[in-house]
């Protein structure tokens, strides 16, 4: 590797003040042609390219991103990584994602900060507990790891939790994953972008996809704001504009964008050392590195591109947090974003071959994309350079919703839907 | 969020309002001679547009009544507003 990051570089670097390090990735024109092409230089996108050129050898390949790198949703995401999925299909793709996350900074020689610091699921009535339960079973036959919570447990797991029983929703047990945590988002983008890139990947930044040409039912290449680039495969990975995408090629998705929110409040002193998430009352919160607590909000109901979002929406947030945790009652918030998330009517994704020839789509990640960026990477990599999806992601077809056999995972999935 | 002119109660706060998705979505006349590619055609598929769009809205805490809505989905700007069964107009 010829910018390898140690302490030796540190120390050479210091020497020079820390005015010669290498850029981590180049700026270059797009070729006339490629192998390959991704749309999307998120975080998927990046380790798609990634592992294209790593397991597949396909190294005459680019990513295109209209804006900059990690600049959409992988900079906009709350950082929540966990596998504690209850279908057999998703249990097999994010665990698949999660044992990667556990060697990446040494793969990428790139410190995503990937902290495993637990992920707990609260239960706040009898059916909440009754599906904490049966998903704690269903995850540990899938191997797993996973445990049930008494409302004592829970507390000593995380003591600022207002486990009184005279609370509106109280807390009645939860699920604890203790391999699941967090990562630092801007990281996994930046770290995939300058692996990809020492293996000779082009990443293409302010270059907009136009259109899509095809001769017949074969892709022939893009038209994009930097002119034609010729490809025989176009993956495509726009998160929230992947229905644009899908329109310029005249392809049909079942997938609905909606604002989701985010925020942060100002740092504070280390308080809360986990991942806490409450589906029945939709709160979830965990302390960034910098102290600022990281709070996720819930989708609005309708359709927009606008990355705002609605205040009441913030509000429902909050006061399920302030009812949980009463401890945070004069914290002031700093900063509120949103990002648009592309929801699939079972809320699972797609990662999957098309109806034309050399066009594939990973998209409908919806609210909780980031913590499957490795996983996703590889399995979309592996279906672009076969032709064929991997075992891993064959059920996450876009047939499905045609053969009826979804991937439901709206009741599973913890929060946000 | 953003105020919408009910057709019945008038400017209302965005949050008194549920929306319904895509309008004009009609329902199959014969389901029985439905295809599996039309019933997912019909059931899953929608337009998701960014741009001009027709949806349909529900005033859920006023006086629930459902009217179609054409909005431009990049900015939330509110372009029509109409009764349900009247003509979609073209924008």
């Amino acid at each position: 590797m010829g910018n390898k990051y140690s302490v030796f570089s540190l120390i050479k670097n210091a020497l020079s003040y820390h005015e010669n390090w290498q850029r981590a990735w180049k700026d270059p024109t797009p070729k006339k042609e490629y192998d390959a092409v991704i749309v999307g230089g998120g975080g998927h996108g990046l380790a798609t390219a990634y592992y294209l050129a790593k397991k597949h050898n396909m190294k005459n390949i680019a990513v295109v991103e209209k804006g900059w790198i990690g600049g959409g949703n992988t900079g906009r995401n709350t950082t929540i990584i966990r596998s504690n999925y209850l279908w057999d299909a998703s249990a097999g793709l994010y665990d698949h994602a999660l044992k990667i996350w556990e060697g990446l900074s040494q793969e990428l020689n790139y410190n995503v900060m990937f902290s495993q610091r637990g992920v707990m699921n609260l239960a706040h009535n009898l059916q909440d507990v009754r599906d904490l339960k049966r998903r704690t079973h269903a995850n540990r036959l899938n191997g797993i790891d996973a445990v049930y919570l008494s409302t004592e447990e829970v507390k000593k797991f995380c003591p600022i939790i207002n486990t009184s029983q005279d609370i509106r929703y109280p807390v009645l047990g939860g699920t604890l994953q203790r391999r699941a945590g967090t990562a630092r988002h801007d990281a996994v983008a930046w770290g995939y972008a300058r692996g990809a890139d020492e293996m000779g990947v082009d990443i293409i930044q302010n270059c907009e996809v136009k259109g899509i040409k095809r001769i017949g039912d074969t892709v022939e290449g893009l038209e994009t704001t930097k002119g034609f680039i010729k490809t025989k495969k176009i993956g495509v990975v726009a998160a929230g504009h992947s229905s644009v995408i899908a329109n310029m090629a005249g392809i049909r998705l079942p997938l609905e964008s909606k604002p989701l929110q985010a925020l942060v409040s100002e740092p504070v002193k280390p308080i809360i050392d986990t991942v806490v998430m409450s589906n029945a009352v939709h709160a979830y919160v965990s302390q960034s590195d910098k102290g600022e607590l990281v709070i996720g909000a819930g989708t609005d109901d309708y359709v927009s591109y606008t990355q705002k979002g609605s205040h009441q929406i913030v509000e429902g947030t909050l006061n399920a947090i302030l009812e949980l945790y009463p401890i945070f009652s004069r914290m002031r918030m700093l900063r509120q974003w949103g990002g648009i998330v592309d929801i699939c009517p079972d809320a699972s994704p797609i990662l999957s071959k098309t109806s034309i020839n050399g066009l594939y789509f990973n998209c409908g990640w919806g609210t909780g994309g980031f913590k499957a960026t490795p996983g996703s990477g590889d399995l979309f990599a592996h279906t672009i350079a076969n032709d064929e999806p991997h075992k891993l992601n064959a059920a996450f077809n876009l047939n499905r919703f045609v053969s009826g056999d979804l991937v439901d995972e709206h009741g599973a999935a913890a929060v946000a839907h | 969020m953003f105020v919408i002119n009910c057709p019945y109660c008038g400017e209302r706060d965005q949050q008194e309002f549920k929306a319904g998705g895509e309008a004009h979505i009609e329902r199959p006349k014969q389901p029985t001679e439905l295809s599996d590619d039309e019933w997912a055609e019909y059931l899953f598929m929608r337009k998701n547009i960014k741009g001009v769009q027709y949806e349909r809205w529900n005033h859920a805490h006023g006086c629930r009544k459902w009217f179609n809505m054409v909005r431009d989905t990049s900015n939330d700007e509110i372009k029509a507003i109409y009764k349900m069964g009247e003509k979609p107009p073209s924008i």
